[in-house]
């Protein structure tokens, strides 16, 4: 499966991430409602490294769509707020 | 809801925003070489804005070091005079300063990190309109009609994908950048009133209150000086002359 990190590239792994990332994403989710900031970033953090850590780099001559989207690196609570309620990253 | 999903859907209509234009294939990379030119340009001018920002910065943070060791001075006046109440009041806005300093610093780096981000993101889409350019050919030729059309929607998609999210990280770096400009000028206004670390009370406040207590140890100095030599063992001086 392809996974972007946004603002930083696409990665391939292979397809039992899926389940990972999306136990992940569920803990993401719950972090962000309890508005528990600071296991949010440690979450977050630890997301973004298992994909670097596990994936290899789609190289930039290959073009691919991707299965899975992260939200960029540096991401604050804040915004992971805003794209929860559909506003996007940016205002406006 | 997903924080993934949610991503996903973002992208997505940025995808469909940048493709309505576009008809066939051929359109498509027009277009995303377009704007790709059109991303590169904005890096540009986010870079130009960064450094002015990051100078004024430089500037500012030049000012606030002076007026550190002012303040600092200005407490070391006060506690002289046995104000230490002023002296902590100095110090606070000291802190508060300091504080300015270690915020505007890590702005800064955070930006221009963010810019060189920018800059790797804008090199891989350029490499990947080129790749789109030479494998459109190679599956035109390979593949039947239909299969060759499929193959080069999908790339189209990874395309407009890697388009539209260059074009979000732009977004979010000139999102940055506009509040680093408001920040600065902020504090061009602050400094120029010189009322920076003034979140307590007015600076004139504080000076005319240290000038206050200066003044009020300079009567009392001087009053101490008159009590001494109307001390009883001078007396006799001045009794001298009235008789």
């Amino acid at each position: 499966m392809i996974v972007r990190i946004s603002g930083e590239g696409q990665y391939r792994l292979n397809a039992d991430a899926a389940r990972h990332l999306n136990e992940l994403d569920n803990e993401l989710v719950r972090l962000v409602e309890a508005r528990d900031e600071a296991g949010f970033y440690t979450r977050f953090r630890e997301l973004i490294e298992w994909v670097r850590s596990r994936g290899e780099r789609v190289p930039a001559d290959e073009v691919v769509p991707s299965d899975v989207i992260i939200p960029p690196p540096d991401l604050t609570f804040e915004e992971a707020r805003k794209v929860f309620r559909g506003e996007g990253l940016v205002p406006g | 809801m997903s924080l993934f999903g949610q991503m996903m859907t973002i992208l997505r209509a940025k995808i469909s925003a940048l493709l309505s234009g576009a008809e066939n294939p051929e359109e498509t990379l027009e277009y995303a070489y377009q704007r790709q030119l059109e991303l590169l340009q904005k890096v540009r001018m986010n870079m130009v804005n960064v450094v002015a920002a990051k100078r004024r910065l430089e500037a500012q943070l030049a000012s606030l070091e002076n007026q550190l060791s002012r303040l600092d001075e200005q407490a070391r006046q006060a506690l002289q005079a046995g104000r230490e109440d002023l002296a902590r009041l100095a110090l606070e806005r000291k802190v508060f300063a300091q504080q300015q300093v270690a915020a505007l610093e890590a702005q800064v780096r955070d930006l221009a990190e963010q810019q060189n981000r920018l800059i790797e993101a804008e090199q891989r889409l350029r490499q990947r309109v080129e790749a789109f350019r030479t494998r459109k050919e190679i599956i035109k030729a390979q593949y039947s009609a239909a299969e060759a059309q499929a193959r080069i929607n999908e790339a189209i998609t990874g395309l407009s994908e890697e388009l539209a999210d260059v074009g979000l990280a732009i977004e979010r770096a000139e999102e940055k950048t506009a509040r680093l400009k408001a920040r600065a000028e902020a504090i061009d206004e602050l400094l120029a009133v010189g009322a920076l670390p003034d979140y307590l009370t007015g600076r004139d406040v504080l000076e005319r209150e240290l000038g206050q207590a200066q003044l009020q140890a300079g009567v009392e100095a001087e009053l101490a000086r008159l009590k001494a030599e109307l001390q009883p063992g001078q007396r006799p001086a001045l009794k001298e002359g009235e008789g």
